[in-house]
């Protein structure tokens, strides 16, 4: 299976464990991932903040070089370009179709959220036909952040409150995925650069109820919310004068796990909050 | 406008304390409302005040404004009390507003369409972090049509004086920690990627108007 992929600006820098997990599941899993050509930054949350024009233009200029590649679906593992594309896709239909002068190419691949494209029934049987390891004795919540579901009028999402696609990427590798109530709360994005307090206080109350409803790990599918939730874990611990030990996982790195793909403990020797401990403590991962 | 009618400025400690509004309650201005409409449509006007959003959002602790009182200011055309309030700022864009309006409002959109007015119009933003963050994020996306984050942190931590508080506060040997740590895990490209369509992404980019308030 051939499809286009548009893996954004992180996943080329500080979310590389993210990227190298994607390409090493999908090789096993014979999917080819062919970039779109020249691919350009999707504006992210600076661009729709200050200048709404150019977050248009700037998700259809690769949005038209995606229309030329000949795959029907395009993968996007960043939620928050998956967002920038989706709302640039429904321009042609929409209230700026005639305020800014922009031309979107008709024939665009189906734009997919990659936790989503792993969720469909064909992806989880065939994942299924490859687990070697299951994840049996992990217990995760499932984090989904905000770009990935709303709103759901431009990300089509139809359980947006709730949403269901990595928990069921989990219970297809064996593990258990505790329900919890902060699924889709916000992590405050790049705000950790410019307000660190507030995502201090966002990202300590997921660790806080993340414990209590006894989960091991959190399980993402966004690099900014891995980041927020993965690098400062210490520091925002002792704010709130609490020891928070949770490793944060993308499910991708859960699927390469559970499938045996080369690779795995160099993806997770990127984190900063220890990914091994609990591994090796469920014997999926040996103690070398 | 009287000067300090909004007395949060850059205090980020300090809880709600707008109480007042610029203009005269007597004499509602209507066109603001539909200057921002041209923008949108965002359906301001549809509020009845029923504060969903302001019960669903996130960060309602570090704003000065509530949600539902901006787009309150807005259909009464209290101008300069959204255009100056930290609200649109510390707006996380997390769309959870916007998802769960019964009336269709786009809240979290509106509050783009503010703080893009807010630069337009020379306000300065009392959130300098913020606007330095996304408008250095810009100019990096600019040099070569994807993000940097090499020296997008680096340079946002120069130019927004962010370096310098934490370096008062004695809260950078995390920081400094943390860079390291991913340095050697190998999260920072050493090089750069610039892509062909630099100059379409350039164009695209230089009709922005820089934000009035340059960061210290």
């Amino acid at each position: 299976m051939k499809v286009t992929y548009y893996p954004g600006c992180s996943l080329e820098g500080t979310a590389k464990d993210y990227a190298e997990s994607i390409i090493g599941i999908c090789s096993s899993l014979d999917i080819e991932l062919e970039e779109v050509p020249d691919w350009n930054c999707c504006g992210a949350t600076a661009a729709h903040s200050i200048d709404h024009r150019a977050s248009i233009e700037l998700a259809v200029r690769t949005l038209n070089l995606a229309a030329q590649m000949p795959y029907q679906d395009m993968l996007v593992p960043c939620p928050m370009c998956f967002n920038r594309l989706k709302t640039a896709a429904f321009v042609p239909e929409g209230d700026y179709k005639d305020r800014y002068d922009i031309k979107l190419e008709a024939s665009l691949p189906k734009i997919w959220d990659l936790a989503n494209f792993f969720a469909t029934k064909e992806m989880l049987e065939v994942v299924a036909k490859h687990v070697q390891k299951p994840l049996v004795g992990l217990k995760v919540v499932c984090y989904y952040g905000c770009m990935a579901n709303r709103p759901p009028e431009i990300t089509e999402a139809t359980d947006f409150e709730d949403p269901q696609s990595m928990d069921r990427i989990i219970q297809n590798l064996g593990g258990t995925a505790v329900p919890w109530p902060y699924k889709t709360d916000c992590c405050g994005a790049s705000q950790v650069l410019s307000r660190p307090d507030i995502v201090s206080q966002l990202v300590g109350k997921l660790y806080d109820m993340a414990q209590r409803v006894g989960a091991q790990a959190i399980v993402v599918s966004c690099q900014m919310c891995q980041a927020n939730l993965d690098m400062y874990q210490r520091k925002i611990g002792a704010e709130w004068g609490r020891r928070f030990s949770l490793p944060v996982y993308f499910f991708s790195e859960l699927i390469g796990i559970a499938i045996d793909v080369k690779g795995v403990k160099k993806w997770l020797s990127r984190h900063i909050t220890d990914p091994f401990s609990l591994l090796r403590g469920l014997d999926l991962m040996n103690r070398r | 406008m009287g000067k300090g009618f909004l007395n949060s400025g850059n205090d980020q400690s300090k809880g709600r304390e707008l109480k007042f509004m610029s203009q005269k309650i007597l004499h509602p201005n209507h066109q603001f409302m539909e200057q921002l409409e041209a923008t949108g449509p965002f359906q301001a006007g549809a509020c009845f005040q029923c504060r969903k959003c302001t019960n669903g959002c996130p960060v309602t602790f570090a704003m000065d404004l509530y949600p539902d009182e901006v787009i309150r200011m807005v259909i009464i055309g209290q101008r300069e009390t959204v255009l100056r309030c930290r609200t649109i700022w510390v707006c996380a864009a997390c769309e959870t507003c916007t998802t769960r309006c019964p009336n269709e409002v786009k809240i979290a959109e509106l509050m783009d369409s503010l703080k893009e007015m807010a630069i337009q119009e020379g306000v300065p933003s009392p959130q300098p972090q913020i606007l330095a963050l996304h408008e250095t994020f810009l100019n990096n996306v600019k040099k070569r049509g994807r993000v940097f984050e090499t020296t997008l942190l680096p340079t946002y931590m120069l130019q927004s004086g962010e370096l310098r508080r934490k370096w008062k506060a004695g809260a950078w040997q995390y920081e400094l920690t943390l860079g390291l740590q991913m340095f050697y895990k190998g999260r920072f490209s050493l090089f750069p990627k610039t892509i062909k369509g630099k100059k379409e992404v350039s164009t695209i980019l230089s009709h922005h108007k820089q934000g009035k308030n340059p960061p210290q």
